[in-house]
């Protein structure tokens, strides 16, 4: 112990000086990003490679252990994500405003079904009477429309697809605002055809197609597709319009449900207004 | 004691402020940055205790560091000249050695002396700060040739000062 005070005390310059390059090279790595990983590359370079060999060889001893824990890991995950779930309410944002008056609410809903390739096509959606689902609600994409809900269960909508053989939507001609019946024919998912277009109306191809606003399912000027050809059958005062629709079908995955909180009322007067015109 | 204390303090303030105000603000080219600040080191009194030197040598250096935001290389550098400053007088020391009361300035010591004392301390100094910065050997001479070069400017600074003080003084 007097020898260690003593060698210290002799050398007390020297560990002085050692002692001071210490704490600069300490000062340095601490406040210096580029000298820390300096550091660290180095002693990675002469230890890393030892390490990463024994560190292979050791792994394979743990592979039995690491698999289990690995499919575990995957069962709980598995539960644990999100397709595991429904979703039970459905958030509608309704706004109050004295000078407008809210017509359209929008819910979104993840497509669960659906169909192209048959006459008759329906989508299932995610969303039902619980979430505030109700017949005759329109459905659309960002893209575009996508049809009409028939029938509704508790956490399920049934959709009736733009793509069936009673579809029938109220499409207008975006720039010129002639009217008529969009349906579809049957043939090809991608095509729907819009008739009775008067045949004085200018058609270019590449026209944008929107829904009417005179129809009560469809909130208006929501896209439907562009004009793709137009033909005029002799004798008729029509254009039958090909019409390309914006949506496909076949990628369809999350849509919004459009509730028209007036339909009723519109639907109501419109019929009672037919029953006086036959009376 | 008391008056050179004082004016080793002054001597510390007006190189620190020269260094980091104006030294710090010339562009000499991509070689050349000289640190006039070692100068104080060297001149501290022949008397001064070595292990006061280092801790001197240590508080100047972070007082650039601060300044140059480069935390702990400057003082390493100049730990490291302070540790080898004793060798290097004594390398250096006249036959009958230092006279009391004596600075290692060309007032007391010569010309000769001086610039190859700091010539030694200078080159030190740099090397250890500029390897210390570069942090890596594929640099090698072209941190070598900017060792050589701020070197050169520093110790030219250095003498030149020393002109400027002593004939103010005289005079």
């Amino acid at each position: 112990m007097r020898n260690l005070v003593l060698f210290l005390w002799k050398n007390n310059f020297t560990l002085l000086f050692v002692g001071l390059e210490v704490l600069c090279f300490f000062l340095i790595v601490q406040n210096n990003t580029y000298h820390r990983t300096g550091f660290i590359n180095s002693s990675n370079k002469l230890s890393g490679g030892v390490l990463q060999m024994y560190s292979d060889v050791n792994d394979y001893f743990n592979l039995k252990y690491a698999n289990e824990q690995l499919a575990r890991e995957n069962a709980l995950l598995h539960t644990l994500s999100s397709s595991s779930f429904i979703t039970t309410s459905a958030r509608t944002y309704i706004a109050n405003d004295s000078l407008r008056k809210q017509k359209y609410e929008y819910i979104s809903a993840k497509v669960v079904n659906n169909s192209t390739n048959r006459r008759s096509n329906y989508l299932t959606l995610d969303r039902g009477s619980v979430q505030g689902i109700k017949r005759d609600m329109a459905v659309i994409s960002s893209e575009g429309i996508i049809g009409v809900v028939i029938s509704v269960s508790e956490n399920f909508s049934s959709v009736m697809s733009l793509l069936h053989k009673n579809s029938k939507v109220s499409a207008m001609i975006k720039k010129e605002g002639s009217y008529g019946p969009l349906s579809w024919e049957g043939d090809d998912y991608r095509y729907g055809t819009l008739s009775d277009i008067p045949n004085h109306v200018q058609l270019k191809v590449g026209d944008t197609i929107v829904t009417s606003p005179y129809g009560s399912t469809y909130p208006p000027n929501i896209l439907i597709g562009t004009v793709e050809s137009h033909e005029i059958k002799s004798g008729e005062p029509f254009i039958t319009v090909h019409v390309k629709l914006s949506v496909d079908f076949k990628k369809v995955s999350y849509v919004y449900i459009v509730n028209n909180v007036m339909k009723a009322e519109q639907d109501s007067l419109e019929n009672a207004t037919q029953k006086e015109k036959k009376e | 004691m008391l008056n050179t204390v004082l004016r080793n303090i002054v001597r510390f303030i007006v190189l620190i402020l020269t260094q980091v105000l104006v030294i710090k603000n010339i562009e000499l080219g991509r070689f050349i940055n000289p640190f006039i600040y070692v100068l104080f080191i060297i001149t501290l009194p022949f008397e001064t205790p070595r292990s006061l030197l280092l801790l001197i040598a240590f508080v100047t250096g972070i007082s650039i560091d601060m300044f140059y935001d480069t935390m702990g290389m400057h003082a390493a550098a100049s730990v490291f000249m302070a540790f080898c400053r004793p060798r290097v007088f004594r390398f250096f020391a006249p036959r009958d050695g230092y006279e009391a009361g004596t600075e290692p300035i060309i007032r007391y010591m010569g010309s000769l002396w001086f610039v190859s004392c700091s010539a030694v301390l200078i080159v030190l100094h740099h090397f250890f700060l500029f390897y210390l910065e570069v942090f890596r050997w594929t640099e090698f001479f072209s941190t070598f040739f900017r060792v050589f070069m701020s070197a050169l400017f520093t110790l030219g600074l250095c003498t030149l000062s020393q002109y400027l003080v002593s004939r103010r003084t005289s005079g």
